[in-house]
């Protein structure tokens, strides 16, 4: 019994290693910007080659499971996601017990690794949202737009209350990219966000004090002048301060010096920015949206709805990833903790990345025969 | 339209292939676009059109311009000594944010520090908001480095200089003090402090956020160290000279006393000393008005002291010489309802006697047949009523009446010293003019000033006038207790009420100005002692021996040859009998008016 077990997990490891089933360009601007990342965390953390081997070691794992769930057809995953995305919900639920008493409670400590159930629920809840709508006829109507509604609604809610309103709101965000893409009319888009904004003073004429500190902290974080809007500011000067050609790697004051804060983090993307300048931030955006159109174009060459949905909103979320932490650190957006994907140092998030681009490289494996 | 669109595609087939999500595909890849050209656009705002704002911005986040500290000059005295010298400490700051991130080591800090660890959180506490705070000034260098080796985060130290006198209270009002910056604040360091003080460098270095320096990048400027200066001061004379005139102060119970002697050939100040003085190593603890150099700031009537010059203005006038006879009977003349007094009827005198005996009404009689323009213009053709230029920080000009603000009395008062107001310096440098024939020089503190000389009165003259202040330290004259072994002295004494409200009160300032010696004059010294208590007042009895006792020591220091020992050792003509300096003064009787009271009305 445990033989045969054994036999069959490791002929799909030898097929997993040696017939990937990889989107070759999609794979190699993935590597690029790892590769890239690791350069700039290099250089962010001062020549700390153990921060440089630890995201290493992320990547790897991550790369891991992008080949693993790459095998996996896409009809296999969608007969998964009710589980899945009950079990994220289930370890919120957990992590919200235990932090019981505490002020912030996110991580839940697994010994060998500690990870953010949230940062699981950015892959589960489009994967929801997509089962969800599969079977139905689209547009949605209001009854399933409800019910995918709450499906937003309760893992977002107790996100909120870790509390972490940024990401809730971009869970919430990955769920309602998969509503948005199965084709929710317009108007229907429109009576939700006017729901949403009607309701939003009901809502907070019944929270606490502290939860509307948190909402203001949340939409004006500058407000605080010696702490986001100093890093705006220093953010600012770092990524001016790299002009055209940048200043050169390992030669960027602003972090070096320590006047940038998290620069190994959410602010990545400016020490990026003053050590390899413009041309560099261009090259580097060219990479993203190639790995997003392509994502895109996965999507639209997807063989069934939930591999649509799940597809694009995949590559919504990514797309937003980058958009908000580059808005931020040009001054553009505010300060919300959006790290800069493959790049910022964090090891959930990098693995909760590359496992979504395998679920993306499953569904390209597994795309149209013909061309539409 | 899409409205209208979706609608109709309501009834769709199940799992087509939908077109609307392809739309929104598209509408996303577009919106990709659309992003990622406004983060372009951004990028090459900041990078390009606003790069250079954006790096000067950084720049002045990091790069800081800290000066280079830079030891003071040494002052020495004339032989080399030295009198005032920067030694290196240490001060220990602090970034008070880094600090408190470790406050459960505030305690040792504190006990390295030598301060009470309460003080010192508060302290940090209340200045948290700065990357700045002295926590302790100028340790030595062993202290600030046991604090250094607690490893406290964000506890630094600076190098800085302090100033230590070695010569203490006897130096202190020449020299002055510094701040704790190192910065000249009184007498010569202030004075001189653009030349001792020397430029600290500037160097440019890149500081990180935490205020810890990464790099120097450039030297801005070089360091200038300080230069050294050399007084005209001989560090022996003033020493003897402080000594005796706080033995002086001592003796008479006096208030306070000043002593200045120059060096009659180069207008040099050899000493200057005041009592009460202080000691300036340490110098909280001094009242502020033991840190006065009196002898340049405040002012005395001089009294009798002025007579020279009055006689000087006598003979210039050509209706005196030495030997006129002048009565003096019955010692008071009555003048304008007011009463001049001798001490004793001195008789009919000559002027030389006016001198020798310190006649008022002489000297009152002699002044009235001047005109009163020629008296003023004698004085100040002698300094008085101007400040000498010797640069001195605080220097008082004294007050010289002009003709024109004069009353009837006035030229009367002033022949004898009333009526004026003078430093001691002012009358030091007067007496040095007479007894460097009549060629007045602004005294100097530097050694080598070689200050120019001004004929101010006929060297002939002159050379007279000090042969006729030679009888004042005799026998006969009012000052024997001036006199100095082996050596003549020119001199004369000084016996002035205060003044003090509308009047003169019961006070005294005891005078002497002497030459020395006489016959070929190298030193010139003038005492003043501000109301001595016991025993007299008398300028012959109470400052004369002052300046007898540092004469004497300075004429052995200078290696001055002696121009008395035949008339000393013989018993020639002109002495009769050794002079004995504890023999009771013959020519007063204590206790008998000197002056006119309210000299003026």
């Amino acid at each position: 019994m445990i033989a045969v077990l054994y036999a069959r997990l490791r002929r799909f490891v030898d097929r997993v290693l040696t017939r990937p089933r990889l989107d070759l360009p999609l794979a190699g601007a993935l590597a690029a910007v790892a590769a890239t990342g690791l350069l700039t965390l290099y250089s962010a953390s001062d020549l700390d080659l153990g921060t440089v081997l630890n995201q290493g070691a992320r990547f790897v794992l991550g790369g891991a499971l992008l080949l693993l769930i790459s095998r996996i057809p896409p009809a296999t995953l969608r007969t998964w996601t009710p589980w899945l995305y009950a079990f994220s919900v289930l370890l919120l639920v957990v992590v919200a017990v235990m932090g019981e008493g505490r002020g912030a409670y996110r991580w839940l400590d697994l010994k060998i690794v500690r990870f953010q159930p949230s940062e699981l629920l950015k892959l589960t809840m489009p994967m929801m949202v997509a089962w969800y709508l599969h079977p139905r006829a689209l547009p949605p109507s209001w009854k399933h737009t409800a019910v995918v509604g709450a499906l937003i609604a309760l893992p977002a809610g107790l996100i909120a209350e870790q509390p972490d309103l940024g990401t809730a709101l971009l869970v919430a965000a990955s769920g309602a990219f998969a509503l948005f893409l199965s084709g929710l009319s317009w108007w229907r888009i429109g009576a939700l966000v006017g729901a949403v904004a009607a309701a939003a003073p009901v809502a907070w004429h019944f929270m606490h004090e502290y939860q509307r500190n948190r909402v203001r902290m949340f939409l004006d974080p500058e407000a605080d002048p010696l702490g986001n809007g100093w890093h705006i500011i220093q953010s600012k000067i770092a990524v001016g301060s790299g002009g055209v050609f940048g200043k050169g790697f390992h030669h960027g004051t602003q972090s070096r010096l320590e006047f940038l804060p998290e620069h190994t983090t959410d602010f990545v993307f400016a020490v990026f920015s003053e050590e390899f300048g413009l041309i560099g931030v261009c090259a580097l955006l060219a990479l993203y949206a190639f790995i997003i159109g392509r994502s895109l174009w996965i999507a639209m060459n997807a063989r069934d709805t939930y591999s649509r949905l799940l597809a694009g909103a995949i590559a919504m979320s990514f797309f937003v990833y980058v958009i908000v932490n580059g808005g931020m650190i040009t001054g553009l957006l505010p300060v919300v903790g959006v790290p800069l994907p493959l790049i910022s140092y964090g090891g959930t998030s990098a693995v909760s990345l590359l496992t979504g681009f395998g679920v993306l490289m499953s569904i390209h494996a597994h795309r149209k025969l013909i061309e539409s | 339209m899409m409205f209208r669109k979706d609608q109709l595609e309501l009834p769709a087939p199940r799992r087509s292939a939908g077109p609307s999500t392809r739309k929104r595909l598209y509408l996303v890849g577009m919106l990709l676009a659309l992003a990622a050209t406004g983060l372009v656009v951004r990028a090459l705002d900041l990078q390009v059109v606003r790069k250079d704002f954006l790096q000067s911005q950084g720049d002045a986040r990091f790069l800081r311009e800290i000066p280079i500290p830079v030891s003071r000059g040494t002052i020495f005295d004339r032989n080399g000594e030295p009198l005032a010298v920067s030694t290196p400490v240490e001060s220990i700051w602090a970034n008070p944010q880094e600090v408190l991130e470790h406050a459960e080591r505030l305690p040792a800090l504190a006990k390295a520090l030598g301060v009470d660890a309460g003080d010192l959180e508060q302290r940090l506490n209340q200045r948290a908001d700065r990357e700045f705070v002295y926590l302790k000034r100028q340790m030595s260098p062993e202290a600030a480095q046991a604090v250094l080796a607690l490893g406290i985060p964000g506890v630094n130290e600076q190098r800085e200089f302090r100033r230590y006198y070695p010569s203490g209270e006897a130096m202190a009002h020449v020299l002055g003090i510094t701040n704790i910056d190192d910065r000249g604040q009184e007498g010569l360091e202030l004075a001189f402090d653009d030349w001792l003080a020397g430029k600290p460098g500037l160097k440019r270095v890149i500081r990180d956020r935490l205020g810890h320096t990464v790099e120097n990048v450039e030297l801005v400027r070089e360091p200038q160290p300080g230069r050294d200066l050399a007084l005209s001061i001989d560090r022996r004379i003033q020493y003897l000279a402080y000594r005796e005139l706080a033995r002086a102060v001592q003796e008479f119970d006096a208030k306070s006393a000043s002593m200045v002697i120059l060096d009659v050939r180069s207008g040099e100040v050899l000493a200057m000393v005041n009592q009460p003085s202080y000691n300036p190593n340490a110098v909280g603890a001094s009242p502020p008005a033991a840190r006065r150099n009196r002898a340049v700031t405040d002012v005395i009537e001089p009294g009798s002291t002025m007579k020279p010059f009055t006689i000087a203005a006598a003979l210039e006038s050509g209706k005196w010489k030495p030997n006129t006879p002048i009565d003096t009977s019955p010692g008071t003349f009555q003048y304008l309802n007011h009463t001049i007094r001798d001490t004793h009827n001195h008789g009919l005198i000559d002027v030389t006697g006016v001198l020798t005996y310190s006649s008022n009404v002489g000297a009152s009689k002699i002044a009235l047949t001047l005109e009163d323009s020629h008296l003023y213009d004698m004085f100040r053709r002698f300094g008085f009523g101007a400040s000498t230029g010797s640069g001195f920080p605080g220097e008082s000009p004294g007050l010289l009446p002009e003709v024109r603000a004069w009353n009837g009395l006035t030229k009367v008062t002033l022949a004898y010293g009333y009526g004026l107001n003078v430093t001691v310096l002012q009358l030091a440098e007067a007496y040095a003019a007479l007894a460097n024939g009549g060629r007045l020089r602004q005294p100097s503190f530097v050694k080598g000033a070689d200050n120019p000389a001004n004929a101010v009165l006929d060297p002939q003259i002159a050379s007279t006038i000090v042969k006729m202040l030679e009888t004042v330290v005799s026998p006969e004259g009012t000052a024997l207790k001036a006199a100095v072994a082996n050596y003549s002295v020119a001199g004369k004494t000084g016996t002035s009420h205060i003044a003090s409200g509308g009047g003169y009160e019961d006070k005294y300032v005891s005078l002497f100005a002497g030459i020395v010696p006489a016959s070929a004059p190298r030193l010139v010294g003038v005492v003043a002692i501000n109301d001595p208590q016991k025993k007299s007042y008398y300028g012959g009895f109470v400052s004369a021996p002052v300046f007898s006792r540092v004469m004497d020591g300075a004429m052995r220091l200078l290696d001055v040859p002696p121009d008395n020992v035949r008339r000393w050792y013989t018993g020639g003509p002109d002495v009769g009998a050794p002079i004995s300096p504890s023999s009771p003064p013959p020519d007063y009787a204590p206790g008998s008016t000197n002056y006119e009271e309210g000299g003026t009305p």
